[in-house]
């Protein structure tokens, strides 16, 4: 299972002149989950750009498995409204797919009913599981998925990682996915590599949750699912912590839950 | 039926038979202004030929070409939107033409031949022409027709599956090329871009399939063909422009037809 699929060794790269990733280093085995997590900007999608070979880093190594199959699964989907695309014909835009390949493709990820739909015309949460079932369909070694849920209700969200973890238990694939939310993605990921122009730090999720760079990037509120949020004050419009004596305009004493 | 107006006929066939599957992908990628673009370039391209003695669908398919790799060259080294930049090059190439041929005097054109085609007078060696381009971007288009969907689809998503995006993306321009250098005979470099996007226009609405609005923007295309030349021969209109307005008259018309969806 420790078998590694792609190795990317301090890499770096540059837009107009501009650092967007420095020293960056990072690993995905066989049968493993990573997460990518960071701000905006901190070039999550640059990162998957590279390991996808979109992208051409400008110093450090990538290292790919020999004949590594890679499934994919972009941000989004824009196809132009004037082209007449059938799910099923995007299926099998894939060589070698059928309909019976592509209906179960489309059941697995659970959205069969769509098969005859136009591409344009379902919805968000559907567009994602049909990008997804296509990953699937190429029999990928390494699935490769850039913010998977985006779009996606919080309850389809929920779904859909459960849905990724399945699919990693039942063809042993390698996932490397992009989020920008910890607590959603904790429970289906093996390793978090928390990034922000560079790995600050990686490691099992609740251990990168307690990690001080990590807080640094996120704060304690949005990283960690468990934390309590105790408030002993208020804040005004601008987010400014407000004196007691003007939050407090009785003075009973209470605590905030 | 005179052989003038049979040559005419087979080019026009021949042209509107190609037009339609690629007139479907200037459509679906939204290459229209692309497409204006570079039939204007070719008016240049007909001004270089006769300046260097080779043939002008040669000519102008090689300058068609050339406009394209400036094109993609420009866009990624400076910050002008596509739209301005190819209109830019369309209407500076097309003067660069029209000032280049006013140099030749000894040369005879006739230039409103280029600028809206004229049909009726497709000579065999023409027609040779017209059949041998619309032949190769037929057999070209063929094995080309499933990578050019999945790049017209998302480009990234095809080079991860292992497609040589680039070099199928300068085939599309190759065949979109050859296709004006085509063309220019039949309706002029004004008005070629008509062909390629009316028909597949009104294909369109009722297309439940890319191969169904390909194959319909052809049948559509070649009708308008027909319809064209007709007006041309009762009414003694220009041939070019006939087959436009036909061509238009049938995109009203989709609108008319009811939709199955």
């Amino acid at each position: 299972m420790n078998e590694p699929l792609v190795r990317l060794k301090a890499v770096q790269v540059r837009f107009n002149g501009q650092r967007v990733l420095k020293d960056a280093d990072l690993q995905v085995d066989a049968g493993e989950i990573v997460t990518l997590i960071g701000p905006n900007g901190a070039g999550k999608t640059t990162l998957v750009r590279v390991v996808l070979g979109l992208l051409k880093a400008d110093a450090g190594s990538l290292w790919r498995k020999p004949g590594l199959r890679i499934g994919y699964m972009p941000q989004k989907l824009q196809v132009d409204a004037t082209l007449p695309l059938s799910v099923e014909r995007f299926l099998r835009l894939v060589p070698g797919v059928v309909r019976d390949s592509a209906r179960a493709a489309l059941a697995e990820v659970g959205a069969e009913r769509v098969i005859d739909r136009p591409l344009q015309k379902i919805s968000g949460g559907e567009l994602q599981r049909v990008l997804l079932a296509r990953a699937l369909l190429r029999q990928p070694a390494l699935l490769v998925l850039d913010e998977p849920v985006q779009g996606v209700d919080a309850a389809g969200q929920v779904e859909l990682y459960q849905l990724i973890t399945r699919l990693r238990e039942r063809y042993g694939c390698g996932v490397l996915m992009v989020s920008h939310d910890l607590h959603l993605v904790m429970n289906s990921t093996d390793r978090v590599v928390c990034l922000n122009q560079h790995v600050c730090c990686s490691g099992h999720p609740a251990q990168v949750s307690h990690d001080p760079a990590f807080i640094e990037l996120f704060g304690r509120e949005t990283g960690l699912a468990l934390y309590q949020h105790h408030h002993d004050h208020r804040h005004d419009l601008h987010g400014r912590i407000l004196p007691p004596c003007l939050s407090h305009t009785q003075d009973i004493p209470h605590k905030h839950a | 039926m005179p052989d003038f107006l049979l040559n005419a006929l087979l080019a026009g066939l021949a042209l509107a038979l190609v037009a339609g599957p690629l007139g479907s992908f200037v459509v679906w990628r939204r290459m229209a202004y692309f497409g204006d673009t570079l039939s204007h370039a070719a008016l240049f391209g007909v001004a270089l030929g006769l300046l260097l003695d080779i043939s002008p669908t040669l000519a102008v398919t090689l300058g068609c070409v050339l406009l394209a790799v400036i094109l993609v060259l420009l866009q990624q080294r400076q910050p002008l939107a596509s739209d301005t930049l190819l209109g830019i090059l369309a209407h500076s190439t097309l003067s660069l033409g029209l000032v280049t041929l006013s140099f030749m005097r000894d040369v005879r054109i006739d230039l409103m031949g280029y600028l809206f085609g004229d049909l009726l007078a497709v000579s065999p060696t023409d027609l040779a022409w017209i059949l041998g381009g619309s032949a190769l971007v037929l057999a070209l288009l063929v094995p080309l027709w499933r990578p050019l969907l999945s790049i017209t689809v998302h480009e990234e998503l095809a080079k991860v599956e292992g497609l040589p995006v680039m070099a199928i993306r300068l085939a599309l321009m190759l065949l979109i090329a050859i296709v004006i250098a085509v063309a220019m005979k039949i309706v002029g470099v004004l008005l070629i871009t008509s062909l390629l996007i009316i028909p597949a226009a009104a294909a369109q609405r009722h297309a439940r399939t890319p191969e169904q609005m390909a194959v319909s923007a052809s049948l559509l295309g070649m009708l308008a063909v027909c319809a064209g030349l007709a007006l041309s021969w009762f009414m003694d209109t220009p041939a070019g422009p006939s087959i436009v307005v036909s061509a238009a008259a049938l995109f009203l018309l989709s609108f008319i037809w009811p939709a199955r969806r």
